[in-house]
């Protein structure tokens, strides 16, 4: 197993999410890239039809990147396109990996996607239960395979995800989908100390929208913020994209500052 | 109703959820723990009776659900098709499907389970009557996720479902039909899943629910077959079932499994077969006859798909049958040629209602008339393995679809619809294109 994305939280990281043609090719490339200056890692959303984990903010805008066009082979193209050089990790769900290439499977869309430059791997819809494949094959390739930790998961699933997880992991603040709140979840601090030993750097998601947030959860113990909706938002706004780029970057700057002020 | 003490059948894969290469668990990690929860539910009190579960879900059964059903001669149908024609009655079940099997089931379960609160999808509107009322039988409170395409083309289970106490949540995702449905109820449950069961309305979803409801379901042909054996004194040579997720399907297959009966699912061919690439649609919903291995919905099975494997939006004039995946039990079985998947179009479907409404005085469901449209395919000539007793299953009466069929019947050539002039005079076809045709004229 890799440790790549692991090295990128030594201080407290600002791991964004967007999804990838959202409002469209061009406008996301420029908004993915304005990331780059705040971000340590960018989770960089593969639209699938049916996200069953996301709330509508996110719904919608996978449901704009695909009228738009965006296929699994126009996502690669757009990571190699990507001036960054912040790691990309590609959140999508089972099925589009499964049918990439001519092999069922995980293997050739994982083989692509290291081509292209992505260091790792989130997939909501798949548990430990149904990884092994996809785990072989970022061995195989060098990616990180990041899982998600929920404040229901206890036990036996929590040795199981341990022995599994690479890069980071992705604890969920609370029980839901994706969407940005307005309180942060009492959950987190408990959820993070279910995984207190464990040697990955953790990372906190569902939910965070202010820099206040931010900082609330690095102080809970958290080695970094996963944001999506409250960025999405910001796309969805429709607003043109000297603004909405504009935004992003007073966000991404917002909740950075506020990830390294819950370490002071 | 449960499986090893039926001889012969216990040899199932079903162990880890896996069938074949079907099956699987494709959720997230938070509902885990809790599909974790149910597996063990499943075992105890469903495969080992524990507590009584099952005597008292075959009581409750019974004195609510009205079980057994009939196994009727339909006489019209058998002189017509010069071979004997049977029908299981799952009609006759209360609320008019075999759905209240399994909706009664779960949620007697969840009851065991001490959860406080029900969630289902429904498409047709049949599941989440059975689960509206199976939950105000056992008085739990419930809502119940239905597209806004179905909430207009089945409106009276609407009303139904309001009626019996449950809410209605409208999804309006998509193209409003029951893959968002499940979506959205899956993501209901991912923020609820504590104190909430998700009652499934098909042997679809993630392991133990393919097995969970196809348990529930096989009192069809536990009972059908009892029932052949003393009425007819032999088995049929062929099962018929309508097959949308695959509920009825494999309910009405599975104690016939290990004996020499061909047993066929009749999928919405809807206006024709084969995915659109270039629209992302498929005008159909026949998932076994054309798609191809995925993941949708927890379950790696036949899918609807385009080249990427994005799920493409199904069509059928039936709302239950309109459906992009389809149980990983019954793909598996298909592979195995051991069920014959073949699909009946939207007209034949709806020629099919009719022929049955007049020819035995049964208005069947849309999603039903499937399986006698596809009788009607064979007397004309096509290869024919029924042989010379077909059993038929009934999946569901057709009240829920009268103003679909008025409206879908208005818009075409069939020669055995009646005509509605009686309706039409008295200015009686209410809403809908009917009508509006009827005024440009
Ligand atoms: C009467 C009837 N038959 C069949 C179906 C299809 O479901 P399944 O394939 O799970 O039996 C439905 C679904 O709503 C239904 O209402």
């Amino acid at each position: 197993m890799t440790v790549g994305l692991t090295e990128t939280f030594e201080e407290p990281a600002f791991v964004p999410y967007l999804v990838a043609g959202d409002p469209g090719y061009e406008d996301s490339l420029a908004y993915v890239e304005t990331l780059a200056d705040a971000a340590d890692v960018i989770e960089l959303g593969l639209p699938f039809s049916e996200p069953i984990a996301e709330g509508p903010t996110i719904q919608e805008a996978i449901v704009r990147a695909l009228e738009e066009g965006m296929t699994p082979e126009r996502y690669l193209a757009f990571v190699r396109e990507l001036s960054v050089e912040t790691p990309i990790v590609c959140m999508t769900y089972y099925n589009l990996l499964y049918q990439y290439g001519d092999e069922p499977g995980p293997r050739p869309f994982v083989r692509a996607a290291a081509r292209a430059g992505i260091e790792g791997f989130v997939v909501p819809d798949l548990p430990v239960e149904e990884a092994d494949p996809l785990r072989a094959a970022c061995d195989e390739f060098g990616l990180d395979l990041i899982f998600i930790v929920a404040p229901t998961t206890e036990g036996a699933r929590l040795a199981r995800i341990r022995e599994l997880v690479s890069g980071y992991v992705y604890v969920q603040a609370r029980m839901g989908t994706t969407g940005a709140r307005e309180d942060v979840s009492g959950r987190t601090a408990a959820s993070l100390a279910r995984i207190d030993g464990w040697s990955v750097p953790k990372a906190v998601g569902f939910g965070i929208k202010t820099g206040e947030h931010a900082e609330r959860i690095v102080r809970a113990g958290a080695d970094g913020i996963i944001v999506g909706s409250a960025l999405v938002e910001i796309v969805a706004s429709g607003e043109d994209r000297a603004a909405v780029t504009d935004r992003i970057a007073t966000k991404a700057a917002e909740l950075k500052r506020g990830a390294l002020a819950g370490d002071e | 109703m449960t499986a090893p003490t039926e001889g012969g059948r216990s040899a199932r894969t079903e162990a880890d959820g896996k069938y074949g290469a079907y099956g699987g668990q494709y959720v997230p990690e938070a509902l885990m723990p809790a599909i974790e929860e149910l597996t063990d539910a499943y075992e105890r009190y469903v495969l080992d009776n524990e507590e009584g579960f099952i005597d008292e879900f075959r009581r409750r059964l019974a004195d609510f659900g009205g079980r057994p059903t009939p196994l009727q001669r339909a006489d019209q149908l058998s002189a017509r098709y010069d071979r004997e024609v049977y029908l299981k009655r799952e009609d006759l079940l209360h609320g008019g499907a075999h759905k209240l099997n399994n909706a009664l089931g779960q949620v007697l379960l969840a009851q065991y389970m001490g959860k406080d609160r029900i969630i289902a999808e429904t498409g047709a509107g049949q599941h989440g009557t059975a689960t509206a009322m199976a939950a105000a039988h056992l008085d739990m409170p419930c809502e119940i996720y239905m597209g806004e395409t179905d909430i207009a083309r089945q409106r009276p289970n609407v009303f139904r479902i309001r009626t019996n106490g449950a809410e209605v949540v409208p999804v309006t995702t998509g193209r409003g039909t029951l893959k968002e449905a499940i979506s959205e109820t899956m993501r209901d449950w991912a923020g609820t899943v504590e104190n909430t069961h998700y009652v499934i309305g098909s042997i679809v979803g993630p392991h133990p629910f393919p097995a969970l409801v196809r348990t529930f379901q096989s009192v069809i042909s536990e009972e059908a077959r009892r029932q052949a054996r003393d009425r007819i004194g032999r088995l049929p040579d062929s099962v018929v079932a309508c097959a949308g997720g695959g509920s009825n399907t494999m309910g009405a297959f599975d104690a016939f499994r290990d004996d020499d009966v061909a047993l066929y699912a009749v999928e919405a061919g809807g206006s024709s077969l084969g995915v659109d690439q270039d629209r992302g649609v498929a005008p159909n919903s026949a998932s076994l006859s054309t798609g191809t291995e995925g993941v949708l919905h927890g379950a790696r099975t036949k899918l609807l798909q385009d080249g990427d494997g994005q799920i493409v939006e199904s069509h059928s004039v039936s709302a239950g049958l309109d459906y992009a995946g389809v149980g990983p039990e019954l793909a598996h079985l298909v592979d195995r040629g051991q069920v014959e998947p073949v699909a009946v179009d939207d007209d034949d479907a709806l020629e099919a209602f009719h022929r049955l409404s007049q020819a035995e005085g049964i208005i069947p469901a849309l999603e039903t008339a499937h399986a006698f449209g596809y009788l009607e395919t064979v007397s004309e000539g096509q290869a024919d393995g029924l042989g010379e007793v077909v059993l038929v299953n009934v999946s569901g009466r057709g009240d829920k679809d009268l103003e679909t069929v008025l409206e879908e019947t208005a818009d075409r050539e069939l020669s055995v619809a009646p005509n509605m002039d009686v309706l039409r005079r008295a200015g009686g076809l209410g809403g809908g294109q009917a009508d509006a045709a009827d005024q440009g004229e």
